[in-house]
């Protein structure tokens, strides 16, 4: 199962945890705190297909709007349709019930760039 | 950081109670404390606090004080001791400089409260205006600081410490002493709920701050007021108005008194509206979920037919939003915002969004 410890991280604060082929996707539990009260998630659709670094969904917040972006490539195969009536979650359990999206991975190498968690929290100094 | 950021003098109160600092038009100031929709929660349902120590204080004294007021005034200021008058400061060209409070101290002292990012112009504006009047314009915003104390349990709250502030009339000042120094509490607000605002010298505005924590009430950011004055249909001068727009375009209409005999900016308002406007400030509520933002583009019938000027997300009423668009589109009709390259519907409604108790 995924948490905190298991998961990889990119500086823009996503994280990326292979289930098999599978990627499953969320924000880091300091991102939340940032953004503060998320109050929509605007989901890409299933079936489409992101590269490593692109921006393919944006979470509210009553102040701002933050662009997240695909940890790897691959195809859009889930997202976590609890947000759309409990956006929220992400601020409660990012990193279990407040995912984001699962995504095929193309090239499951690609989890190997990401940060482990020292490393992402050296990034926000911590 | 490449410039000073000014700080008020309860930014130290602010960052202790856990406020997140933001630049506000230059000024270090909350954006929020431990979370938007809870402030927004508790001004609506309880009180809440707000540090409005950046917004400017003019004071205009002498004979003509009144008289002069009135020319740079598009509303009729009153000039009974007490009452207090919104209004436009406008440009010859009757577009809208400000917008402000002036209250009535008698009839020769007039407080009038301004916008933070306005005070220097303002105070320009009004002290090149004055030459030909017997007045004195004296900017006396350094000098205060000032909380609003908003929402249904406000007054009451207030009233513990300004005994016989519950009598005070709606849109009224009222000269206090308090800690030890004089100041004044007007019943006003900008957040659609009932409260004050509690001028006072900087030196007792701490004391004001922990007094008001002890009582219970919650501090609130910017994030929040920029909520509740939406949702109270108010206007943000610099973002829903400003030199480019008359009062009569900002949804303003009811503070232009074309009655009056005199005030700068009347003849060509006159003609402006005879004219009629192709657009206006319109307001918007979002059907499907998103998060309308200031920037935007209004779609009707597909073709574009304005910008958003200000948009948010209500906790009451989800995606709202102003902005200036076609006088022609009906109320009621739906238009398409364009957030993020997702075009979402939204119905074109009637301001305020949230029909204040005061």
């Amino acid at each position: 199962m995924y948490n905190e410890e298991t998961c990889r991280f990119l500086k823009t604060h996503e994280w990326a945890f292979a289930e098999g082929e599978n990627a499953v996707v969320g924000i880091s539990n300091h991102a939340q705190e940032e953004i503060s009260d998320i109050v929509f998630v605007d989901l890409p659709k299933v079936g489409r297909v992101v590269k490593a670094g692109e921006n393919c969904c944006v979470i509210e917040s009553v102040k701002s709007a933050s662009e997240i972006y695909a940890p790897v490539s691959g195809e859009i195969i889930a997202v976590n349709e609890a947000l759309n009536g409990d956006p929220a979650l992400v601020n409660r359990e990012p990193h279990a019930g407040g995912w984001l999206f699962k995504i095929k991975m193309s090239d499951p190498s690609e989890m190997n760039a990401l940060l482990d968690l020292a490393a992402y929290n050296a990034t926000i100094g911590k | 950081m490449t410039h000073t950021l000014k700080k008020t003098a309860l930014c130290s109160s602010c960052e202790q109670a856990g406020g997140k600092m933001v630049d506000f038009h230059g000024w270090l100031l909350p954006v929020q404390f431990d979370s938007i929709i809870a402030e927004h929660k508790a001004v609506r349902n309880a009180a809440g606090m707000f540090d409005v120590s950046h917004m400017g204080q003019i004071r205009v004294t002498g004979a003509d004080a009144w008289k002069f007021l009135q020319h740079i005034s598009c509303n009729i200021i009153k000039n009974t001791p007490a009452a207090g008058t919104y209004f436009h400061i406008l440009t010859e060209q009757g577009t809208i400089i400000d917008d402000a409070i002036a209250f009535c101290i008698n009839e020769t002292d007039f407080l009038v409260v301004v916008n933070a990012a306005c005070i220097d112009e303002d105070f320009a504006w009004l002290t090149k205006q004055a030459a030909t009047f017997a007045v004195k314009v004296s900017n006396e915003s350094d000098q205060w600081s000032m909380i609003a104390l908003q929402g249904p349990t406000a007054v009451e709250t207030a009233d513990k410490i300004l005994p016989g502030v519950l009598d005070l009339l709606r849109f009224h000042i009222k000269e206090i002493s308090l800690f030890g120094a004089k100041g004044y509490v007007t019943r006003t607000g900008y957040t659609g709920e009932d409260g004050v605002e509690i001028m006072l010298p900087n030196a007792q505005i701490e004391t004001l701050w922990s007094t008001l924590l002890k009582l219970g009430v919650k501090p609130c950011g910017l994030g929040a007021r920029d909520v509740l004055r939406l949702e109270a249909g108010y206007l943000l001068n610099g973002a829903d108005a400003d030199q480019t727009k008359t009062p009569y375009e900002a949804n303003c209409g009811w503070v232009v008194k074309l009655t009056k005999e005199e005030f700068i900016g009347k003849m060509a308002l006159e003609t402006k509206k005879a004219a009629g406007f192709a657009t206006k400030l319109r307001a918007f509520k979002l059907k499907n979920p998103g998060v309308p933002r200031e920037g935007c583009k209004v779609f009707y019938n597909g073709v574009e037919t304005g910008t958003l000027t200000s948009g948010t997300f209500s906790p009451l009423f989800k995606g709202i939003a102003v902005g200036y668009a076609s006088t022609e589109i009906p109320l009621g009709a739906e238009v398409e915002i364009e957030i993020h390259g997702r075009k979402v519907p939204a119905e074109v409604v009637k301001t305020p969004f949230y029909k204040n108790r005061v």
